[in-house]
C-alpha cells in the first residue's frame, strides 16, 4: 500500500522537481547585459504593438522589453516601484489613464519640437508629457436596412422620441464610454450632459452590452436600428462580411454647434515614465512611432485613424469618409471621468 | 496573505472622502441586492448540481458511469467568462437560437434575456458545481459502507438513506465545496461583466479604474474579506462538535435498472453536455476560425501555464499541510490564523495582486536604498517569487477546503493505536495520516492547478518578462473585445486543465480496484 502510493504521488514530485529547477535560473536571467533594453510598460495590446517593436529592434538595433497588462494594476506597478521602476515608457488605450498617469507625476514633459510638430495639440497633454499616437473615433452605427442617415444628426439626438426602443449602447463601465460623456460635459455642462444621457437610456432597445461587436451585431440582427461604437469595432465585422448591414455616421459635424462639434475622439498614446534610466532612447523610439514611417501602421494594424495628420489612414478607413472630430484636449476626458461616471449612474445608464 | 490585508485594512486610512462618498452611498446600495443574490443563488444552484451527481456516480451504477464521472469535473477547467461569452453568443438576441424562434414562431419569438443577473446565476453555477461535485463525491466514496447498512437493517429506503445518512456524514466536504463557490462568485469579475450584471467587484473595479480611488476600492475589498471569514466561521462552528470519521469499508454501489439507469445517463450526460462538451465544442470551432493566430510562441505560452500552476499546485499544497497542522496544534489563534490565509480567495485578483506588490515594492524600494544593487528589485521583477506570492495569498483556500475536511476522517482512535505503536511527529504524520489524507490531497493539487491555469488578474500584473502564459493570451485578445480569437488560448487553458482531472481520475480507479480486490 505504501508502494502504490508512493508511484501516485512520483508524478507529481517530479513535476516539483522540474519546475523548481525552472524557477532557479528566472533569478538570475537578464543581468549584468551591456546593452540594456528598453522597458514597455503597455496597455495596448501585445498583438498590436509588439510587430512595430520588432521592426523598430530590427532597424536601430534597439532591445526592447514589451510588458502588457491592464492599466489601472500597470499603473499602480508604476507608482509602487517608484524612482526604482524598470519602466521607460508607458502605452495605454485612452487618454484618461495618461491623464492619471501624468497626474501622478508618473511621466515626465518632453519639450520636443519634433514630436510637437507631429501630434496635434488636442491630441497631447498640454505639457507635453504624454502623446497620442493613434486616434480611437466613437461615433454613431445605424442599420443600412433601417434608418435613413438624414434622420441623424448628433450624439444628443439619439435621445429624440423618434429613437425610442431602437438604441443600443455599450456599458457605462468602459473607458470609452466615460470618454465621451466626460467631453460632453466639457462642450455643454453637466445639466445637458445628463439630460441627454437620461434620454438616450429612455430609448434603449435592450440592456447595454459588455462590448460594442455586442452593440454592432444586434443593430445586424434588428434588436436595435442605432448605436455608439468605436469604429475599428465596426472595421473587424466589414472586414469578414463586406455586406454587413450596418454603416458609421459622423455626427456633430455642423459648425455652428460651436465647442460641442466634431466626432468623439480617444487617442492610445505614451509617455516617458520619471523613472525612466534611458529616457534618449525612450525618445527616440517615441519620435520614431509619432512619425511618418510608424504611424500607418501603427493606426492601421487597429483600423483606427493616425495621430500625426501627415500620414493617411489605411484604404479600408479611408472609405468611411473624413471628419471634424471634436477639438477639446483628450486630457479633459481624463480630468472630467469620475464625473462623468456619477453623471451616468444618476442617469441610470448601468 | 497577512501583508496584503494590511494594504487592504490601509485602503481605509487613505479614503478619498468624494469618491468614497459616491460609491458607499450611491453606487453600493444599487449592486447590494444583485452580490446578494448571486451569493445565494450561486452556492444553492451548485450545491444542488455538486451533491446530486455525486451521489448518483459515488453509491451507484448506471450506464456510462465511468466516464460521466470523469466529465463532470470538466467545467472547472473552463474559464467562467469563456462560458459566459460562449453561452451569450448562442442565447442573445443576435444568436442561432433566438434568431432560428424568430423563423419559426415569428418577431415576437424571445427567450428570457441571457444577460440578466438569473443567466449570470446558471452560468456560474454551471461553471463551479465541480467544486462541489469532487470534495462531495470524495466523501459519499469514503464514508463507508456500514452505517448506510445500518440505516437499511432500519427500514430506510435509498431516498431516506441519502437525506439521513450520506448527506449529514458529508456534511464538512459539501460545505467546503459550497464555501469556495461563494467565495469565487463573490470575487468573480469577468463573468459578470460579460454579462454587464453590477456586484460589488464591478464597484470594486469601477471605483479604482473609472474613479481612479484605490483606497475606496480596498475598502469595498475588506467587505468581501469580511463576508468570506464570517461565513466560513459560522460553517466551522456548526461542525465543531461532531465526528466524521468513517466506518467499514468502501460502499457497493447499488446498480440502477431499466428506466432509472437510463434516466440517470441522460440527465447527466445533459448536464455535461451543456456546461463542458458545447461550450468546448463552440471554443474549438472559434480556434479553428482563427487557428493563423496559433504560432511557435504558443508552445512556450503553454509551458509557461503548466509551470506556473505546477509550481503553485506544489507550494500550496505544502502551504495548507502546514496550516493543518497548525490548526490542529495552535488552537483558536491558529484556527483564526488559518481562516485569515484562506480569505484571499474572495477578494478579486487584481486587488490582491496589488494589495501585495505595492508593500513589495515598498519593501524592494527600501532595501535597495540601503544597499544599492543587492538582489531584492531582482527578486521583485524579474523571479517568479512575486507571483507565486500572489497565487499563495489567493488560492490558500482551494488548497485548504478539501484538506481540512479530509483530516476529519483520522479518528482520534486511529491517532492513539498508532502512538501506542511508538510512531510519533513526523513519522505518525507521515505513516498515518499522509496515506489517508491522500484522496483529499490530489484533488486539493488538482483544484490549484486548474485555478492558477485559469487565473489572470495576478498573472498579469505581477509575473516577470517572458512569463506570458496562456490566460494573458486570452487577456491580449479579449481586451479589445476580440473574444472568438481568444478561443485559441482559451481551448489550451481547458485542454492542459485537463491534464490533472485525467490523471486524479485514473489513480483514483486505480485506487478503487484495489479495495474492491
Amino acid at each position: 500500500m505504501f508502494r502504490a502510493n508512493f508511484l501516485a504521488f512520483r508524478p507529481l514530485l517530479a513535476l516539483l522537481a522540474a519546475c523548481s529547477a525552472i524557477l532557479l535560473p528566472a533569478c538570475g536571467q537578464q543581468q549584468a547585459t551591456d546593452d540594456e533594453p528598453l522597458v514597455i510598460y503597455s496597455s495596448r495590446n501585445e498583438q498590436l504593438i509588439k510587430p512595430l517593436l520588432d521592426q523598430y529592434s530590427r532597424d536601430t538595433g534597439q532591445a526592447i522589453e514589451l510588458i502588457t497588462g491592464k492599466e489601472g494594476p500597470m499603473l499602480q506597478r508604476l507608482r509602487a516601484e517608484g524612482a526604482q521602476s524598470p519602466a521607460d515608457m508607458l502605452i495605454t488605450v485612452d487618454a484618461g489613464n495618461l491623464w492619471k498617469a501624468a497626474d501622478d507625476d508618473l511621466l515626465r514633459p518632453l519639450d520636443d519640437a519634433e514630436l510637437l510638430g507631429n501630434i496635434p495639440a488636442h491630441l497631447r497633454d498640454p505639457q507635453g508629457r504624454w502623446f497620442g499616437l493613434s486616434v480611437r473615433a466613437r461615433t454613431i452605427a445605424y442599420s443600412t436596412e433601417r434608418v435613413q442617415p438624414n434622420d441623424l444628426s448628433t450624439y444628443a439626438a439619439l435621445g429624440e422620441q423618434q429613437w425610442k426602443d431602437r438604441v443600443c449602447l455599450r456599458t457605462s463601465k468602459k473607458v470609452y464610454n466615460q470618454s465621451l460623456v466626460a467631453m460632453m460635459i466639457a462642450a455643454e455642462g453637466k445639466d445637458a450632459a445628463q439630460a441627454t444621457v437620461e434620454a438616450w437610456v429612455a430609448n434603449l432597445a435592450t440592456d447595454p452590452f459588455a462590448n460594442d461587436t455586442a452593440v454592432l451585431e444586434a443593430i445586424a440582427a434588428g434588436q436595435c436600428d442605432v448605436g455608439i461604437v468605436n469604429t475599428y469595432y465596426f472595421g473587424r465585422l466589414q472586414k469578414q462580411d463586406p455586406d454587413f448591414p450596418v454603416a458609421l455616421f459622423w455626427p456633430n459635424q455642423d459648425s455652428a454647434l460651436g465647442d460641442n462639434r466634431g466626432v468623439h475622439v480617444n487617442v492610445s498614446g505614451a509617455g516617458i515614465t520619471q523613472a525612466a534610466d534611458q529616457a534618449d532612447a525612450a525618445l527616440a523610439l517615441l519620435r520614431w512611432l509619432a512619425g511618418a514611417q510608424a504611424q500607418g501602421r501603427f493606426a492601421g494594424d487597429n483600423l483606427e485613424f493616425p495621430a500625426n495628420p501627415a500620414v493617411e489612414p489605411v484604404p479600408q478607413v479611408q472609405a468611411w469618409g473624413s471628419f471634424a472630430p471634436s477639438l477639446i484636449n483628450v486630457s479633459t476626458a481624463g480630468r472630467l471621468q469620475a464625473d462623468a461616471v456619477k453623471l451616468m449612474e444618476r442617469a441610470g445608464y448601468r | 496573505m497577512g501583508m496584503a490585508l494590511v494594504s487592504v485594512l490601509l485602503g481605509w486610512l487613505n479614503l478619498d472622502t468624494e469618491s468614497a462618498r459616491y460609491v458607499w452611498g450611491t453606487a453600493l446600495p444599487r449592486v447590494l441586492p444583485t452580490t446578494v443574490v448571486l451569493a445565494i443563488a450561486v452556492p444553492a444552484l451548485a450545491g444542488v448540481l455538486g451533491v446530486a451527481t455525486a451521489w448518483l456516480v459515488a453509491v451507484h451504477d448506471f450506464p456510462g458511469r465511468r466516464m460521466l464521472e470523469v466529465l463532470l469535473v470538466v467545467p472547472l477547467a473552463i474559464p467562467a467568462y469563456l462560458l459566459a461569452t460562449v453561452y451569450i453568443g448562442w442565447l442573445d438576441y443576435a444568436g442561432p437560437v433566438q434568431t432560428a424562434l424568430r423563423g419559426w414562431f415569428g418577431a415576437g419569438a424571445a427567450l428570457p434575456p441571457i444577460r440578466s443577473t438569473g443567466g449570470a446565476a446558471i452560468t456560474l453555477a454551471l461553471a463551479l458545481y465541480p467544486y462541489v461535485y469532487l470534495l462531495a463525491r470524495g466523501a459519499f466514496a469514503s464514508q463507508g459502507q456500514r452505517a448506510l447498512e445500518v440505516g437499511q437493517s432500519l427500514g430506510m429506503n435509498r431516498w431516506q438513506g441519502f437525506w439521513r445518512i450520506g448527506l449529514p456524514l458529508a456534511r464538512p466536504w459539501i460545505a467546503g465545496g459550497l464555501l469556495l463557490v461563494l467565495m469565487e462568485t463573490l470575487a468573480d469579475f469577468g463573468a459578470v461583466a460579460t454579462f454587464n450584471v453590477d456586484t460589488l467587484t464591478v464597484s470594486i473595479y469601477q471605483a479604482w479604474f473609472a474613479l481612479f480611488s484605490l483606497p475606496t476600492a480596498l475598502s469595498l475589498a475588506s467587505v468581501l474579506v469580511l463576508v468570506a471569514g464570517l461565513v466560513a466561521l459560522a460553517e466551522r462552528r456548526t461542525r465543531q462538535q461532531r465526528g466524521y470519521a468513517a466506518t467499514g469499508h468502501q460502499a457497493r454501489r447499488l446498480p440502477l435498472r431499466g428506466a432509472a439507469a437510463w434516466a440517470t445517463t441522460f440527465s447527466l450526460g445533459l448536464l455535461v453536455l451543456i456546461a463542458a462538451l458545447g461550450p468546448i465544442a463552440q471554443l474549438l470551432v472559434w480556434a479553428v476560425q482563427h487557428v493563423g493566430d496559433f504560432d511557435q510562441r504558443y508552445w512556450r505560452f503553454a509551458a509557461n501555464s503548466l509551470s506556473l500552476s505546477a509550481m503553485a499546485a506544489g507550494a500550496l499544497l505544502a502551504g495548507a499541510l502546514a496550516l493543518a497542522g497548525l490548526q490542529s496544534r495552535a488552537g483558536r489563534g491558529g484556527r483564526m490564523l488559518a481562516q485569515l490565509a484562506q480569505s484571499g480567495y474572495a477578494v478579486p485578483g487584481a486587488v490582491l495582486a496589488v494589495a501585495l506588490f505595492t508593500p513589495l515594492a515598498w519593501l524592494s524600494n527600501a532595501l535597495n536604498g540601503a544597499t544599492p544593487n543587492t538582489w531584492a528589485p531582482i527578486l521583485l521583477h524579474t523571479s517568479l517569487a512575486t507571483v507565486l506570492l500572489a497565487y499563495f495569498a489567493r488560492f490558500m483556500a482551494v488548497a485548504s477546503q478539501p484538506i481540512e475536511a479530509g483530516q476529519l476522517r483520522i479518528t482520534p482512535a486511529l491517532r492513539d493505536a498508532a502512538r501506542s505503536l511508538g510512531l510519533q511527529g513526523f513519522q505518525l504524520w507521515r505513516s498515518v495520516h499522509l496515506p489517508l489524507l491522500r484522496p483529499a490531497l490530489l484533488a486539493a493539487a488538482m483544484l490549484v492547478f486548474i485555478d492558477v491555469m485559469k487565473e489572470l488578474p495576478m498573472t498579469l500584473m505581477t509575473r516577470p518578462y517572458g512569463w506570458d502564459t496562456l490566460a494573458i493570451r486570452v487577456f491580449e485578445m479579449t481586451a479589445e473585445g476580440e473574444w472568438e480569437r481568444a478561443a485559441v488560448p482559451g481551448i489550451g487553458i481547458v485542454l492542459l486543465g485537463l491534464l490533472p482531472v485525467a490523471w486524479l481520475m485514473r489513480v483514483s480507479n486505480m485506487r478503487g480496484a484495489k479495495h474492491a480486490a
